[in-house]
């Protein structure tokens, strides 16, 4: 049998699974995405009148901020888990000793464990008379505090579940990386700073890069954590689009909405390729 | 580890500080929640005493018994069928050069960056208008399988660019066929990395909430949707303290068991495994 014949098939049940269940269902989105809804009509779809209405309505002043708000929600999330990921990783690789393998096992756990669950702790902790409050409460600090339907609670929720996400292919890069590299910056009278960011984190960017799409990634569409530990004020993207879906009934809109969240994340995948090369795929 | 052990006074300290406050961050949560679950107090988070009640009251709950058999069915049928045709697709994607397999590549790496809201908006909508499907516990299922393959395939993958190709040819050199060394050379040898991504993909499943949300329907509900359900409703509960308690507990028993079959592999094959499944 020739290579290219055994090759696809063996491709054969995964090409179907992705057909059916990713391509074909994309492109249905894609197709409702410029479908017309009125209230009382069924949805129409039309190749000569493709409703772009949909796309400007998905961007109007009502659902605008509330991208924009998802996308700074998770820069800062992926900015907190680069200063909270990058000392640990670095610390695992280099001082990590022995007990290397365990911490990692340490991430590895929360990584693997329920992000509904580790989000969850969190309104336990942060709610109108939950523990925080309790404790604050117990030293004198006043009772009643509520600290979730915050920015923060939501941007600490996102920072906390995805922290894994950044750990992880940040201590890979740098457990691989040559540590003479950064002796030979030393005995070339660099100091520790500029080894730092002229040595040190331009070698490990693949990691990095890949840590920061990891985390920005689902944490732009994420709509578990503002549903838990949020509340109107921090409404985020994912949560509309969820909403436009099984409480509106307005399948375009969402539709056009997810094309538009999809795109955006498309544009930092590929930015991600171009990056650090075809090796990634 | 042939790595030389920095001496101690060189040892960064104040990294070691951050660190263990980044582990202590990573877990309290957990602990509390774990903790708060064996709370006597009917609500609030007060501590008023050590009782195992809520945990007997799950037993009791038919709903949430459903609930488990249900997630256990989606997880173990996802995983058994994402791992056998991830495997033959990761296999064929390393073994053999033909046209498209750069975009074949590319279209796993889609899948894995695909936001969650949207994979699940996209199954609802083609479940419920192409295909015309009663949305349920095998729908779920589907959608399951969908998202798990491509964890599958590039763990798997993983591990097979990692083994020497010569042992292939070697075996073909002294007439084995390709089954033969396929069942013989390569099962074996990739072997660990299959488990891995079995592991993952259970894992994947046994926790999935926003693709389970859109794509379930009457009969089809797991621990997950219950919970987020609840919440949803309720609010913070000690019933939810102390099932969100089993479902970690369970997480962890899976790991263990994951652990002790990595244990047997190579150091190399346990650290790179679980991070190339994220990139």
């Amino acid at each position: 049998m020739p290579d290219w014949v055994s090759g696809h098939a063996l491709l054969l049940p995964t090409t179907i699974v992705f057909l059916f269940l990713l391509i074909i269902p994309l492109l249905v989105v894609l197709q409702y995405s410029v479908a017309h809804r009125s209230i009382y009509k069924p949805i129409v779809f039309s190749w000569s009148h493709l409703h772009l209405a949909n796309y400007t309505q998905a961007l109007n002043a009502e659902f605008l901020p509330t991208f924009i708000r998802s996308i700074a929600y998770a820069l800062t999330a992926t900015f907190l888990c680069v200063l909270l990921g990058f000392p640990l990783a670095y610390w695992i690789a280099r001082f990590g000793g022995r007990l290397r393998l365990f911490y990692i096992v340490l991430v590895i756990i929360p990584f693997l464990t329920s992000y509904l669950i580790r989000i969850y702790a969190w309104q336990f902790i942060l709610q109108n008379n939950g523990l925080l409050s309790n404790l604050m409460d117990h030293v004198g600090l006043g009772a009643n505090h509520d600290f979730t339907n915050t920015h923060f609670a939501v941007i600490l929720g996102l920072t906390y579940g995805f922290l894994p996400f950044m750990i992880l292919p940040l201590y890979a890069s740098i457990d691989r990386m040559d540590k003479s590299l950064v002796e030979a910056s030393y005995d070339l009278g660099h100091g520790k700073a500029s080894t730092l960011f002229r040595v040190t984190i331009p070698a490990v960017s693949p990691g990095l890069v890949a840590g920061i799409l990891l985390v920005f990634i689902p944490a732009v569409g994420d709509f578990v954590t503002a549903d838990l530990l949020g509340g109107v004020r921090t409404q985020m993207f994912g949560q509309i689009v969820d909403g436009q879906f099984l409480e509106s009934n307005n399948w375009p809109l969402g539709s056009a909405m997810s094309i538009l969240l999809t795109l955006f994340i498309l544009i930092g995948v590929f930015f991600y390729l171009w990056r650090v090369g075809d090796e990634a795929l | 580890m042939g790595k030389p052990k920095p001496k101690s006074a060189l040892r960064p300290r104040y990294l070691k500080v951050h660190a263990f406050l980044v582990f202590a961050f990573l877990f309290l949560p957990i602990a509390v929640l774990v903790t708060f679950s064996f709370n006597k107090a009917r609500s609030g988070t007060s501590w008023t005493g050590f009782s195992t009640r809520w945990y007997r009251d799950l037993i009791h709950n038919e709903e949430v018994l459903q609930d488990f058999r249900n997630t256990l069915k989606v997880a173990i049928a996802a995983t058994i069928v994402s791992t056998v045709i991830g495997t033959l697709a990761a296999f064929a994607l390393t073994r053999f050069k033909f046209a498209g397999r750069t975009a074949y590549s590319t279209l796993v790496f889609i899948s894995l960056v695909l936001p969650e809201v949207v994979m699940g908006i996209s199954l609802l909508v083609f479940f419920r208008k192409i295909a015309h499907f009663q949305l349920g516990l095998n729908t779920v299922i589907l959608a399951h399988i969908s998202f798990c393959v491509a964890f599958v395939i590039v763990v798997v993958r993983a591990r097979l660019t990692a083994f020497d190709n010569r042992l292939v040819e070697a075996a073909a050199d002294l007439g084995a066929t390709p089954v033969q060394s396929f069942f013989r050379i390569v099962l074996p040898l990739a072997w660990p990395g299959i488990a891995a991504g079995a592991m993952l993909a259970f894992t994947i499943s046994l926790d999935d909430v926003v693709i389970t949300h859109f794509t379930t329907g009457p009969g089809g509900t797991t621990l997950p949707i219950y919970i987020f359900g609840q919440v949803g409703k309720f609010g913070v509960s000690p019933s939810i303290n102390a099932l969100s308690t089993f479902v970690l507990g369970f997480s962890f028993l899976i790991l263990a068991l994951a652990g002790f079959f990595s244990a047997r592999a190579s150091r190399r094959g346990v650290g790179g495994v679980d991070v190339t499944a994220l990139t």
